[in-house]
């Protein structure tokens, strides 16, 4: 069950990490979002079999997190969280994909070996830059943009709804969870079957806050709409600076096999 | 100003499920009247507050808010009028940040920027939470987020505050706090609550339900007075109005009621029996 309650504590973190102040804080949040889409699409958006030229991809989520002062060492953690799916979908790959493509001395590399590594590394840049970009940006501020870029408003307030409760949903199955291992006395309570119940609980509950919350959001004059709220309308030119100029560079990495092109540049200088 | 009474006529409440919720509720709450509503669990208390802001509508009889008969066609002004505080802040706060929170309501209201400003600024103020605009709610302790979901209520300019039990999970301190804060209001308060020495030193009048009925309506320390009515609707003294377990006769004489902590003969302890 720690481990339950650990990972909702750092999921404070995170909230806490976006209330900084530093450069990419500051950015507009519907740059920083457009930024990333961008930088996702050109991602996914490769061969296969691509690894090399994927690997300059990696200075956008490391700038991120160097200039937004975001700790290396709990991105990390955060990350590990996500690898184990990724490696779900690439595992079988080795198995029905074993054309050689590589070559190294007497090891020969299947295809399924290169493609399971790629998705791996698509993984490992996707998640962080989704991570980075909810400690740089804030969860609300996240879904205030993406309503401004057109997402229709029920989603947004769904989303945000979500990330609301979700403090306050843990902190109930966790008490549940507590009490119930605290008298199974280390077996496994009555299995599965009880489990079951355990969850239909807090569906039950869940269903009645929801009804509570709705209560109190008509108490205050609440007639099916929400109010847009007033941020800052303009883009800056750090803003406009940001969004060009990274955009450019994934498009840039994107059809130019950068490491590619040095390894070629080393080889013609030194034979 | 009559305008701003809260009276029930005659409420029944019959839940689909067939529970007799309320029995022929009437009552009137006059201007700045601050009036306590106890009873067991189960006594309809939160049934009838729900009545109050039209969220329940009654099976018979009428709400009255002000000039209006609560109906379907008049919710946007009785809310307007009545501002509920819920009894678990975490159901009230339901935004990303504080100031969000409590400028729901003005601006469903639909006020300009500069006014919602403003209210949110004062409402905050009133209840000292200046400091907490920024902060999202669930950062906050539990006397935080009961101030703030207070100011999210007075931000909307309500006659009339119901608080469904205001003082409940709050440490002592905030407790204090909180009861100091309610005294300095000028609003008609309507209280809920199992915290009857809160309900002594905040309301000057008490409404007892039972089974969903009124069983007294009156002076709230006459109400308190009233062993046997306390008895029968499972209710008992505030602490404040009981004998002191040291020096009550009738504990010493009963050996089963013996003090647990018996003060030393040379210490007598100090205490004040005014009431």
């Amino acid at each position: 069950m720690l481990a339950i309650d650990g990972s909702t504590l750092d999921f404070k973190r995170l909230d806490r990490l976006a209330l900084q102040n530093t450069v990419i804080h500051r950015i507009d949040a519907r740059v920083k979002v457009v930024t990333t889409i961008v930088f996702i699409i050109c991602v996914v958006s490769f061969d296969r079999y691509t690894i090399a030229a994927m690997l300059p991809f990696l200075s956008f989520p490391i700038v991120l997190s160097v200039l937004g002062n975001l700790p290396p060492g709990y991105l990390l953690r955060k990350l590990l969280l996500v690898i184990p799916f990724a490696l779900a979908i690439g595992l079988f790959n080795p198995l029905f994909d074993r054309q050689v493509v590589l070559r190294f001395g007497e090891l020969n590399v299947w295809g399924g070996w290169v493609s399971c590594a790629s998705i791996l590394l698509r993984a490992i840049l996707t998640a962080s830059t989704a991570i980075i970009l909810v400690a740089v940006t804030g969860f609300p501020a996240i879904c205030a943009a993406l309503q401004k870029l057109g997402m229709p408003q029920v989603f947004a307030i769904q989303l945000q709804f979500l990330y609301r409760y979700i403090f306050v949903l843990t902190d109930e199955a966790v008490r549940v969870a507590r009490s119930r291992q605290l008298r199974s006395f280390g077996r496994r309570g009555l299995g599965l079957h009880q489990f079951g119940s355990l969850i239909g609980h807090l569906l039950l509950r869940t269903w009645e806050r929801a009804e509570r919350i709705h209560m109190a959001m008509l108490s205050r004059g609440f007639q099916g709409e929400f109010q847009a709220t007033w941020g800052k309308g303009r883009l800056g030119r750090d803003d406009l600076f940001f969004i060009s100029g990274w955009s450019a560079l994934f498009v840039f990495f994107r059809f130019y096999n950068l490491p590619q092109f040095l390894g070629n540049l080393m080889t013609w200088r030194i034979p | 100003m009559s305008h701003h009474i809260v009276e029930a006529r005659h409420l029944h409440h019959i839940y689909p499920d067939g529970t007799t919720a309320l029995k022929d509720v009437s009552f009137r709450v006059h201007h700045g009247e601050s009036v306590a509503i106890i009873g067991a669990n189960g006594a309809g208390k939160s049934t009838l507050l729900l009545h109050l802001n039209g969220y329940l509508g009654a099976t018979s009889g009428e709400v009255v808010v002000g000039d209006l008969t609560v109906s379907k066609k008049n919710l946007v002004d009785v809310r307007r009028t009545v501002g509920m505080v819920f009894q678990d802040p975490d159901d009230q706060l339901f935004m990303p940040t504080v100031f969000d929170d409590v400028a729901f309501g003005p601006m469903n209201m639909g006020l300009p920027k500069s006014e919602v400003e403003r209210r949110v600024k004062d409402a905050l103020d009133r209840v000292g939470a200046q400091n907490l605009t920024d902060r999202p709610p669930y950062h906050l302790s539990g006397g935080e987020k009961k101030r703030v979901a207070i100011a999210s209520v007075l931000s909307m300019l309500p006659e009339i505050l119901i608080l469904d039990e205001p003082t409940s999970g709050l440490d002592p301190c905030a407790r204090r706090q909180l009861m100091a804060m309610l005294r300095a209001f000028h609003h008609t308060r309507i209280i809920t609550s199992h915290d009857l020495d809160m309900v002594m030193e905040l309301c000057e009048r008490t409404i007892v339900l039972h089974e969903g009925q009124v069983m007294a309506d009156g002076p709230t320390l006459e109400i308190f007075r009233d062993e046997s009515l306390l008895d029968r609707c499972c209710l008992e003294k505030p602490f404040a109005m009981q004998n002191c377990p040291n020096c009550s006769p009738k504990t010493i004489d009963n050996p089963a009621q013996k003090p647990l902590i018996v003060p030393h003969p040379d210490k007598p302890h100090h205490h004040s029996h005014n009431r």
